[in-house]
């Protein structure tokens, strides 16, 4: 599928206009359809491979969540991003789309504290589970003395 | 029906059973009693020296105890980063630093030297800890390279510990990002001639104090 014929696609599905660069779609998307259009990219789009998730703070704005998928063959890359409310942290998950997102929905739980509604084992993956806070958010205080190692 | 695999409960790690900051630096300048030579070994020396002419026996035992000591420095085997790849440089055969008589081991029972070659996150300082602990008395640490020394450019970063010298104390720096084969070999050579003052001193240098 075509950028133009996939853009063309969303806008008659979700009437959202997606940007188009090269084999790139930038996609804004409600909060409360995100699974429902990472079903569509998959299903519809064709876009099978699932390359990453993370999330940006934008302080008081608030977090906003990015995922990329892509078909491999077409090219088609589709980017999805979703603005959660200032000071909400929950988002429904990718894991019942894409397999391959629960480790990364793990990892952005990790660092943002992303509540993924629906991930069957959301955990903690890479600092120790007596970690306090959420690393990578604006007002972590890096410095910050901690016993006994840091 | 549906068999499931049990989801592994993690223990929270032994490590946070310090209450605050201010303990965690009383243990962290309390040196382990093993540290110094057995108190059996100081009173025969002791009793030696009190015979008139005494003192050249402890002294020249003492000597050959540090020669034995200096020339047999087993490290252990511990590369945490880059800096592990000059590491096994200087191990191989370019350098050899088994001229030294120092043999890398793969195990901390049998080990006399530490080397921390990278960065030491928080995550793996507990680990580095109980190898620490698991080495016989005596025992040196050599801290290579700057993440290990300061933490290096992690140093602002979240999760690296600012400095293997907050974890286990350090006898010898060496620094570089990473430092060459020739800096460590400099570094060991200095750590020898430490080590050969080891008896005589009973001290090792202080851990730095914290910022």
């Amino acid at each position: 599928m075509t950028p133009a014929v996939a853009a063309s696609q969303i806008q008659e599905r979700f009437g959202i206009a997606a940007s188009v660069t090269g084999a790139e779609l930038g996609v804004v998307v409600p909060t409360e359809r995100w699974q429902e259009f990472g079903e569509f990219a998959k299903r519809t789009l064709g876009c099978t491979y699932f390359n990453w998730l993370t999330a940006v703070d934008w302080k008081e704005q608030g977090l906003e969540v990015l995922a990329r998928v892509e078909d491999l063959g077409a090219p088609l890359v589709v980017t999805m991003r979703t603005r959660l409310q200032p000071g909400a942290t929950r988002c429904a998950t990718l894991t019942t789309v894409f397999r391959g997102a629960g480790w990364m929905e793990r990892e952005c739980y990790d660092m943002f504290g992303v509540v993924f509604d629906g991930h069957p084992d959301l955990r903690r993956i890479l600092l120790g589970d007596d970690w306090e806070g959420y690393p990578l958010r604006k007002d972590y205080a890096v410095d910050t003395p901690h016993a006994p190692y840091r | 029906m549906e068999v499931k695999p049990p989801i592994p409960q993690v223990p929270v790690p032994g490590w946070g059973e310090f209450k605050d900051l201010q303990e965690w630096e009383k243990h962290h300048q309390e040196r382990s009693p093993g540290d110094r030579t057995s108190e059996t070994l100081a009173s025969i020396a002791e009793a030696i020296h009190h015979f008139p002419g005494g003192w050249i026996v402890t002294t020249s035992t003492e000597k050959i105890f540090n020669w034995a000591r200096k020339s047999s420095i087993w490290p252990v085997t511990f590369g945490l980063a880059c800096c592990a790849i000059e590491m096994m440089a200087t191990f191989a055969s370019r350098f050899d630093v088994e001229r030294f008589g120092m043999v890398p081991w793969a195990s901390p029972r049998h080990s006399d030297l530490m080397i921390v070659s990278g960065t030491v996150t928080i995550k793996m300082a507990p680990m580095l800890k109980r190898i620490y602990d698991q080495m016989p008395d005596p025992k040196w640490v050599v801290s290579m390279g700057s993440c290990a020394n300061s933490g290096g450019p992690f140093r602002h970063g979240y999760h690296v510990v600012k400095g293997v010298d907050r974890v286990v104390p350090v006898d010898v720096y060496v620094p570089g990002c990473p430092p060459t084969p020739d800096s460590l070999m400099y570094g060991l050579l200095k750590l020898q001639e430490q080590v050969a003052e080891f008896q005589k001193t009973g001290a090792r240098p202080t851990p730095t104090e914290l910022p």
